[in-house]
């Protein structure tokens, strides 16, 4: 187990590597200079110069990026050029925004996915399963922003339920500690502030959830009817076992591991889907601190951002294939 | 030589009628998939109406001021009118054209970049395979839209440098596709068998492996115009979209509409229905066709 996971973790390397260079060359070959761009269309000259000597552009390629790896390993990811703070600073004060509205997204989508899932697969080609199937189409088809706006529209327009926009109401003030507003609000002992701040949570929760709970529908459907077919199924049944106990120890055992290899792979998705999502609900995450950075063209920003978004990503993959070889000896020893 | 040409005349026309047999096989399937076929005409609605344009749309889609802005829909103005009181839905018919125009051109352009990419994985082997696939993890590394923004972000704001996003978020997809297909086909009897008879690895792989692995790959394109026509409309709603503000697009419209939700909710709606027609337009044709092309899921 643990040589697999130290040879998953070294095929990492060079992809995080690769990953650096691209984004690399996105910054120093593509046209557009970014001494100019902070400085302004009219700057003159000699400015320029100087700005370019600071950011270091005025070296050799090659020596460039071994500084930008040099500052990388040591976790300095460069500052904004707009409010001079040091990246990596800023991302980590809006990253738990971005956790605490995936995890939420994804809570919602597994909780609700998987027993639909299960349902539709009870019967199959039955009215219910028809309704689930069209509830899935209907999740990969409808746009995260018409879906995040239609929601605002009814639920906080015309219903006046739950908020539209924020991660809480503005005349609350509650210290921020952990950066995670349902943590936060715990901490300070507000119970009214964290029944607020979840409020705000549950119309950006459903509309970032919406496509990977079709997904997870799809394939939890899926991979239970394959395993009910299953001769030893038929077995359990022909034995005399109770329903429950065919569905819950023979059937979903083995129809979890397409499940859970789906539920992490949604996980970059969700990451995607929470730029769109967090700037349709005005939610203070990563996603729309990356649309804001890439209107001010704030580069150092907008490519630490990603090279974050990707390095998160891989780990999440990592943990994910640990967890399926975990689930499923055949993947460990081949 | 007239047994060489006698000993290929068969083998080409088996060839020939194996092939037409999976497409009438298809066809005939996929004319029995009823939501493959309410697909097609979804899709049908959505190029229809991007073709047609000029002659559908009631208004002009720039003109601006033919009533009160924000107008909500009436029978002169089917779908309300916008901030600047241009009609609503001449706006979302024109919107269908840059959609309809920049999801073809930019599923193509991955189509081409990702199938070189793949076939050269799939089919070569080796080194090749290992660094063509080592680079595409690495654009798999970087969420979909996220991609795309970045593209967007640097190349500058505009109808190619969308598609060339778009293109290049897809493409990674469709090498990593077309390779798995190809490499699956490698230890198939009839590629062994013609392997057997003498035919050279490029024969091999153009003419008896590309062709089996391309199902795989249409599958892929059509689910991957769905994500395309959202894709851009997403681009344009992180005000990415192209950078004349008066171009009808439906994500900028939505981002238009956004200021207003209050005042003017029509204006979610016409240019959402748009974008939701037309992507269930080919996320069902997309599932039709796997259902159909592939044989071994027949109910």
């Amino acid at each position: 187990m643990l040589q697999y996971i130290v040879r998953r973790l070294l095929s990492a390397v060079p992809v995080m590597f690769g990953l650096s260079i691209i984004l690399f060359a996105f910054i120093h070959l593509l046209p557009g200079d970014p001494a100019a761009t902070i400085l302004g269309q009219h700057a003159r000259p000699e400015l320029v110069a100087a700005m370019r000597q600071r950011l270091g552009l005025d070296l050799p390629l090659w020596q460039q990026y071994v500084n930008y790896m040099g500052d990388l390993l040591r976790g300095d990811l460069g500052r904004s050029f707009v409010n001079n703070r040091p990246v990596l600073d800023d991302f980590l004060i809006r990253f738990p925004g971005t956790i605490e509205l995936t995890v939420a997204a994804m809570i919602y989508a597994a909780g609700l996915g998987i027993p639909l899932g299960r349902f539709a697969a009870r019967r199959p080609q039955s009215t219910g399963d028809a309704i689930v199937t069209v509830v899935s189409l209907l999740g990969i088809s409808v746009p995260i922003f018409v879906l995040g706006l239609t929601l605002q529209y009814g639920f906080s327009v015309q219903l006046r339920w739950l908020p539209a926009t924020g991660r809480i109401d503005p005349r609350l003030t509650i210290e921020q500690v952990t950066h995670f507003m349902l943590i936060d609000t715990l901490l300070a002992g507000r119970v009214d502030a964290f029944i607020d701040a979840l409020r705000h949570l549950i119309l950006p929760a459903i509309a970032l959830g919406s496509i990977p709970l079709a997904i997870i529908t799809r394939i939890t459907r899926a991979a239970v009817l394959d395993v009910a077919n299953e001769d030893y199924v038929r077995t359990a049944r022909a034995k005399g076992l109770r329903e429950q106990r065919v569905d819950g120890r023979h059937i979903m055992r083995n129809a979890w591991l397409p499940v859970v290899t789906v539920l992490g792979l949604q996980v970059g998705g969700l990451l995607a889907g929470a730029v769109i999502t967090e700037t349709v609900f005005a939610w203070s995450g990563v996603g729309k601190w990356v649309v804001e950075a890439i209107e001010a063209h704030d580069y150092f920003v907008v490519q630490s951002s990603i090279l974050m978004f990707a390095f998160i990503f891989l780990i999440v993959n990592l943990i994910v294939d640990v967890g399926y070889a975990f689930l499923n000896p055949r993947i460990r020893y081949s | 030589m007239a047994t060489t040409v006698q000993g290929v005349r068969p083998g080409v026309a088996i060839e020939e009628r194996a092939s037409r047999g999976l497409w009438r096989d298809a066809l005939s399937r996929l004319r029995r998939n009823k939501p493959a076929i309410f697909g097609m005409i979804c899709i049908t609605i959505f190029v229809t109406v991007a073709i047609l344009a000029p002659v559908l749309a009631p208004y002009d889609p720039n003109k601006g001021g033919l009533g009160p802005s924000f107008a909500p829909p009436s029978s002169e103005h089917l779908a309300g009118l916008d901030k600047l009181g241009r009609d609503e839905l001449s706006r979302v018919v024109w919107g269908a054209r840059i959609s309809l125009f920049v999801g073809i051109v930019s599923v193509t352009v991955g189509l081409c970049i990702g199938g070189i990419v793949g076939a050269l994985s799939g089919g070569i082997g080796g080194w090749v395979d290992t660094v063509l696939m080592r680079a595409v993890d690495v654009m798999l590394s970087i969420p979909g839209i996220l991609l795309a923004i970045g593209i967007v972000a640097w190349l500058g704001q505009g109808l190619p440098q969308i598609m060339l996003a778009v293109a290049f978020t897809n493409a990674p997809i469709f090498a990593r596709i077309l390779r798995g297909s190809l490499l699956a086909l490698r230890e198939a009897e009839f590629v062994t068998v013609s392997r057997s008879i003498g035919s050279g690895s490029g024969r091999i792989l153009l003419r008896h492996m590309l062709p089996n692995a391309l199902t795989a790959l249409i599958v892929a394109a059509t689910l991957a115009l769905a994500t395309a026509v959202i894709d851009v409309a997403g681009l344009g709603f992180l005000g990415l979209g192209p950078p004349d503000p008066r171009t009808a697009e439906w994500g900028t419209m939505l981002t238009d509409s956004t200021e207003a939700l209050r005042r003017a909710p029509h204006l979610i709606f016409a240019p959402g229905i748009a974008i939701i027609i037309s992507a269930i337009g080919f996320n069902l044709l997309g599932d039709g066709l796997r259902e159909s092309l592939d044989p071994r899921l027949k109910r």
